[in-house]
């Protein structure tokens, strides 16, 4: 007869099986047989972090950062719907996490019990699917099934509610089976005849473009070589969404930057005007397409995607290939070389005159803009700290607004995995906690939250938990007193009325740094900036940079929203395209 | 009146709506119909009717048989959606207009009057398998089997004669034929 565990040790021993090294967590009383069990199994480290949502966000910026999956514990009631928004950020933006979460025992289940919620009922739209655990017998069975599910297919989040008397019971363990199938839900059937029409539509393309996206990562390091190659052979541009930054180095000529609505000029025209459109495991986000009647509309398109209900969600495509990135660049990769002989044959020649045009598109230099001797620019911070950080392997996550895109704009990445943002849910106070789990998934590396001030003081109390974890995350705020991207937005489309976008009593965030024990830093003038970046990057710990800037700067190119791509508000430098119209207005 | 600003697009052309009949085989366990109901009105989808039982008790499966209207481009993101879902095995969706298919409803009509308006309302259901459930002096119980339409026209017809109650089930269907569907 094979020994019998507790369901708190089931927990744990499929969580060593399952090869996991950190778990991100807050106790509660349903939860306390999992955390006493904790001391016993010394491979899984928990961190402590001071919001449950900071757990999730760890978790993500760990997920992320390391291909590997997050896993989260929190208890029952309060702890669980902490864990909601993060959950639905890792749905969005597809990173796999793991959340167990403790419920009331079994029998007090629907009587209103103390910190009882309906935790499945809760996360049931924001989760790939969720368990709970009425049957110890089940209980090993069901965690490893949540890993698989978490992570096959386009990844996502998953979560385990298991009530308190489980967590007590007796059951034997049982390890993970190899190859479960979920009811056939692994997609990676597209087949050769697939492969030949992309060849044929490559080889026929006289205004390509390749938009790339976060599946890319998702696919893992091996997609991103494959990428580099097929763009390489092909000799196509590529852009790039927010999510897919890294897959392709940002430095690189073939790159024209990242499109979508605050996407480079010349990402964001060469969209419209292109006759054939690669989307490579992005998902033709409202933020991307701009006006959906006028997205592309000359081209044929084509969508690699893990997700078959990706496909035709928003714009319809000319061929469709269901299928893991990186197998499906392998296979045509392969497909080119025995084709065309190498390159002899390729149509590099074809693509020259689109070349040319969109070196013109280039010349306008969208991302520049009217640099200040007396104050700091957001985007010259942003530079400066590229600049000053780029010679190391630097991880960069993000809050969301303005200062998001201005890190996506002027930030360069040259790897997968090195950018972690909230894309697809946009959620303020995602950076701080997500530099945590960054750091804890690589501890001896520069990892840098780029942040805005409004953003930050959503999360700002899981700088205690960098603290006690000795974590040297670096939060550069780029303060500007305003919600910016909120300020934007009400100046250029809501008649200057800033409401409620300023404000008024912001902490001062050195005296902040200190209380937590770390260290603060503040810029005021663009004289002493490059200075201060270097002290925060070679200080041995926690920092949080205040970077003073200039409050009324604005994130330029912009598509409005419900414009094409060939309408693009650019910047300062561009005076006279710089109006919306009445008639403008009414279609954002 | 101000014009409408926000940070979304406005909608733009709108296709032709058709209908469709899903039939989803799903696990019986605790919380599916949650999951897929849960779909349709997340997602903003439309159900009609739904009709829902275990039709396999050794394998513990379950059949959903969802009635909905929508674009092309949304019926099919319907079906790609539930293909999702972990404890759906698999999904077929068929045209209302589909000859190679049988939908059907059942209702149960309860209708209290005088002995002549009952036998007038019996023999007004007699196109529609009609089984008399229980019968009393004023009173009877009639179960029909028809299309949706068929019984929407039925109810409206037997009001004036004496229909006090209507109970009805969603759409099943099934194909003709030898083929079942894999």
């Amino acid at each position: 007869m094979p020994k019998l565990l507790t369901g708190a040790e089931i927990v744990f021993k499929c969580l060593e099986d399952q090869g996991v090294e950190y778990i991100f967590g807050y106790p509660g009383g349903a939860v306390l047989p999992i955390y006493d069990e904790l001391k016993n199994h010394e491979t899984v480290k928990h961190i402590l972090v001071r919001h449950e949502q900071g757990a999730g966000h760890a978790a993500e910026g760990y997920a992320r950062s390391s291909g590997k999956p997050g896993v989260v514990l929190v208890t029952s009631g309060p702890g669980a719907t902490n864990v909601v928004t993060a959950l639905t950020d890792a749905y969005m933006d597809s990173v796999p996490l793991v959340c167990i979460s403790g419920q009331v025992p079994t029998h007090l289940i629907g009587t209103d019990a103390f910190q009882e919620c309906d935790t499945t009922g809760i996360t049931r739209p924001c989760t790939k699917h969720n368990w709970l655990i009425k049957d110890i017998e089940d209980l090993s069975r069901i965690i490893h099934e949540a890993f698989h599910v978490a992570t096959s297919g386009r990844p996502g989040p998953v979560l385990i509610d298991i009530p308190k008397d489980i967590q007590f019971a007796k059951a034997s363990y049982s390890k993970p089976k190899k190859e479960k199938k979920l009811n056939g839900k692994l997609h990676n059937r597209f087949s050769q005849n697939e492969i030949d029409e992309l060849i044929k539509l490559i080889s026929k393309a006289k205004k390509p473009i390749i938009y790339s996206g976060g599946g890319v990562i998702n696919s893992g390091p091996r997609a991103s070589e494959s990428l580099r190659d097929f763009v390489r052979l092909t000799g196509f541009p590529i852009t790039s969404t927010l999510q897919g930054l890294g897959a392709f180095p940002g430095d690189d000529n073939q790159f024209i930057g990242m499109l979508g609505m605050h996407g480079t000029y010349e990402a964001n025209n060469a969209m419209h005007d292109c006759d054939l459109l690669i989307n490579i495991g992005a998902r033709f986000d409202d933020r991307i397409t701009g006006k959906i009647d006028e997205f592309s509309p000359k081209s044929k398109k084509v969508h690699i995607d893990i997700d078959p209900s990706s496909i035709n969600k928003i714009i319809k495509v000319d061929l469709a290939i269901v299928g893991d990135v990186n197998e499906v660049l392998k296979a045509a990769i392969k497909k080119i070389n025995k084709k065309q002989n190498g390159l002899k044959t390729s149509n590099k020649q074809n693509v020259s005159k689109w070349w040319e045009q969109i070196q013109k598109w280039r010349n306008k230099n969208s991302l520049g803009f009217v640099n200040s001797e007396k104050t700091i620019k957001p985007q010259h911070a942003v530079q400066r700290l590229y600049e000053l950080t780029k010679d190391q392997d630097t991880f960069i996550t993000t809050e969301v607004g303005q200062h998001q895109m201005w890190a996506a704009q002027h930030y360069k990445f040259n790897k997968p995995n090195r950018w972690m943002t909230s894309g697809g849910l946009g959620t303020m106070g995602y950076g701080l906690p997500a530099a945590v789990g960054v750091q804890i998934a690589h501890p001896d590396k520069l990892v840098i939250d780029i942040a805005g001030e409004a953003s930050v003081l959503m999360t700002m109390q899981e700088m205690s938990t960098a603290v006690q974890y000795n974590l040297p995350i670096k939060i550069f705020v780029l303060n500007n007193q305003y919600m910016g991207m909120v300020r934007q937005w009400q100046e250029l489309l809501h008649e200057k009325n800033y409401s409620e976008s300023y404000s008024e009593a912001l902490p001062d965030f050195v005296k902040l740094a200190e209380a937590y024990g770390c260290k603060g830093i503040k810029a005021n003038n663009p004289n002493e900036l490059d200075d201060k970046i270097r002290e925060m990057v070679n200080h041995h710990g926690p920092v949080i940079f205040d970077c003073q800037v200039d409050p009324n700067e604005n994130c330029f190119p912009m598509i409005p929203s419900g414009k094409p791509h060939n309408q693009m508000i650019l910047g300062p430098n561009d005076k006279e395209d710089n109006k919306i119209t009445g008639k403008g207005k009414a279609l954002v | 009146m101000p014009s409408p600003k926000s940070a979304y697009s406005i909608p733009t052309k709108r296709g032709k709506l058709d209908t469709h009949i899903f039939v989803v085989w799903v696990d019986n366990e605790a919380g599916v119909l949650a999951r897929v109901v849960g779909l349709f009105s997340g997602r903003g989808y439309n159900i009609e009717s739904l009709a829902v039982a275990e039709v396999d008790a050794t394998k513990n499966i379950s059949r959903i048989t969802i009635v909905t209207t929508g674009t092309p481009q949304v019926i099919e993101q319907i079906k790609l959606q539930l293909k999702k879902l972990v404890p759906v095995h698999k999904v077929a969706d068929f045209k209302r207009e589909d000859k190679k298919v049988i939908f059907k409803e059942m209702a149960l009509l309860k209708v209290v009057g005088q002995k002549k308006k009952i036998e007038k309302c019996i023999n007004a259901c007699k196109n529609f398998n009609p089984v008399i459930l229980d019968k009393t002096k004023q009173s009877v119980v009639i179960q029909i089997t028809a299309l949706r339409r068929e019984i929407d026209k039925m109810s409206k017809k037997l009001k004036p004669l004496g229909l006090t109650s209507t109970s009805r089930t969603g759409a099943i269907a099934m194909t003709r034929g030898s083929e079942t569907f894999k």
